[in-house]
């Protein structure tokens, strides 16, 4: 637990047991083996909120949803090249990822920068799901070389090639870094903990602006001048 | 003459220089980081950091899967000539853009901000942005790509005089831990700072600080190099390193660039240049040779000049 103890560092397959997650403590090094697949705020909408069919068997050929939009373009005669893959802030699809969790079965799913503790225990813990975060973020090209092939590539058409659903084939694609466990702890969180206990420290020598802004005060009667 | 073919042949070299080289002067600020850090989760992201740039340039393949939004920069010495004029200039930016997208290749990332069409090449209204500057010397024409990441870790305020120095630290803070949480900001980075100029200026100056001098430059004034020094030092004494974590990774180098402004106000800009620190320049000379280089040189005593007419500076050592 203590930031002194070396990470550990665990392969897994994307359709892992119950067990496996189990095992996965915050701040474990993750690489992952098996069929992977990107959605975001395209697919959510297109499922969840339209009703769409899934183009494939989730979760028996993938537990394993990626927050990204990969560098790739589809040639002229259907192959794909695909080049790096970066991960996309997670935050912003706390509103679709509880029923997104449920219609798909997703046990892992990776991003960038995590989702809060709150997010963690309502819709990740009760359906035995964790979060995975990208490393840096940019090592798109790191995680490039662990991708053995683009299987498929769903509704690129009418959601573009960054919004598309991608499923990619992995081999000991990495590295990952566990940010929810199944306890529903979030690293990032327990970090800005610690961060927070030096702030005033470092603030000591400021002051804050003499105009503020609506944000800074929530009572909008308030003047901003201050 | 420079023939616009050669624009565009450099053009595409240097969209592909920049996704997948990460320049020098990062890589060695990175590397010194690297070896200072002690926090166990923000040294590993550092490592893997380094690892991912070689990984780059083996397999020749983008460092980053997040394009940011590529953009250009051309400086053209007082003398140089274009074939077909500036129009054909940005015709060859706009193709050259199009098609190394498609095949480096890159994420195509720029969509129609309310209708979110997407030509899936990065090119659209406005985009590439293409700004220029010119030098008094010189048939030559500077072209620099800079591939900006980061939705996160860039700031606008209005501060007054009477913020002082000190509002500008607490702003400066206010940004770098705001963006900095969870790693937003992709951080280390390089932190451009505008002070001055109007809104739309300041941001300008922010941006260039950030993306067009390099880690280790110092502004030609003691006085703002100094502020640059101190910067540095307070945002890597925040305790916080790469991605969020624990650490002191946080600014590799600080570049601050001013404007003159309304004597009443003084506009503050942030920006984070990220780990994906992807620039690349190329000069093109009058008689068609290349050079490539990854410091664009761009905050020249030209660039700076605070009077009327330009006069070339008489000594190496600028006036105080
Ligand atoms: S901010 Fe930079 S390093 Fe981070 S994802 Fe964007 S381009 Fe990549």
């Amino acid at each position: 637990m203590d930031t002194a103890t070396k990470p550990q560092q665990i392969r897994l397959s994307t359709t892992p047991s119950r067990a496996d997650l189990e095992a996965l403590k915050i701040g474990d090094i993750v690489y992952l083996d098996g069929l992977i697949y990107t959605a975001r705020e395209g697919v959510y909408k297109k499922v969840i909120e339209e009703g769409a069919d899934l183009p494939l068997d989730l979760p028996a050929e993938s537990a394993v949803n990626f927050h990204c939009s990969p560098a790739a373009t589809v040639n002229p005669d259907g192959s794909f090249n695909m080049g790096a893959v970066t991960a996309t802030a997670s935050f912003r699809f706390s509103k679709w990822i509880g029923p997104w969790i449920e219609r798909s079965g997703a046990r892992i799913i990776i991003g960038k920068g995590g989702m809060t503790s709150k997010d963690y225990r309502e819709h990740f813990v009760p359906n035995g799901a964790v979060y995975l975060t990208t490393v840096g973020y940019g090592t798109g090209a790191l995680l490039g070389r662990g991708i053995k092939q683009v299987k498929a590539v769903h509704w690129n058409k009418e959601l573009g090639l960054a919004q598309a659903m991608w499923v990619i084939e992995a081999a000991n694609m990495g590295p990952f870094i566990v940010d929810g466990d199944l306890a529903g702890n979030s690293l990032f969180e327990r970090e800005n903990a610690r961060i927070a206990a030096n702030l005033d420290k470092v603030y000591e020598g400021t002051r804050p602006a003499v105009l503020r802004r609506f944000g800074e005060t929530d009572d909008r009667t308030d003047e901003v001048i201050g | 003459m420079i023939a616009i073919e050669t624009i565009q042949e450099t053009a595409e070299r240097l969209m592909e220089k920049a996704a997948i080289e990460i320049p020098e002067d990062y890589l060695d600020g990175l590397r010194t980081m690297a070896n200072t850090e002690d926090g166990d989760l923000s040294s590993f992201v550092l490592q893997a950091m380094l690892e991912n740039y070689e990984a780059a340039k083996q397999d020749r393949r983008a460092m980053c899967g997040d394009t940011g939004c590529p953009r250009w920069y051309v400086k053209m010495g007082n003398e140089a000539r274009i074939e077909g004029g500036p129009i054909a200039l940005e015709a060859a930016l706009r193709r050259a853009t199009a098609k190394s997208t498609n095949e480096i290749p890159l994420r195509p990332n720029r969509v129609h901000p309310l209708w979110r069409t997407d030509h899936d090449n990065n090119v659209g209204i406005g985009a590439p942005e293409i700004e220029y500057g010119f030098e008094p010397d010189g048939e030559w024409i500077d072209l620099v790509t800079v591939h900006k990441g980061g939705l996160f870790g860039t700031d606008y305020r209005m501060l007054f005089p009477s913020d002082g120095v000190e509002g500008i630290k607490r702003f400066f803070l206010d940004s770098l831990v705001a963006f900095g949480k969870r790693g937003l900001a992709c951080q280390p980075a390089i932190i451009g700072i505008g002070l001055g100029g109007s809104k739309d200026t300041c941001m300008v100056l922010g941006k260039r600080a950030a993306c067009l001098r390099t880690v280790g430059s110092r502004n030609s004034d003691a006085r703002i190099a100094a502020m640059e020094d101190e910067f540095k030092a307070l945002g890597n004494s925040i305790g916080m390193g790469a991605m969020g974590f624990v650490g002191k990774s946080m600014v590799v180098d600080c570049n601050i660039e001013v404007g003159y402004c309304h004597t009443g106000g003084m506009q503050m800009s942030v920006h984070a240049f990220c780990l994906s620190s992807r620039r690349a320049v190329a000069r093109i000379h009058g008689d068609g040779r290349v050079e490539y280089r990854t410091d664009p040189d761009w905050f020249t005593d030209y660039q700076r000049r605070e009077s009327v007419e330009w006069t070339p500076p008489q000594s190496l050592s600028k006036s105080a």
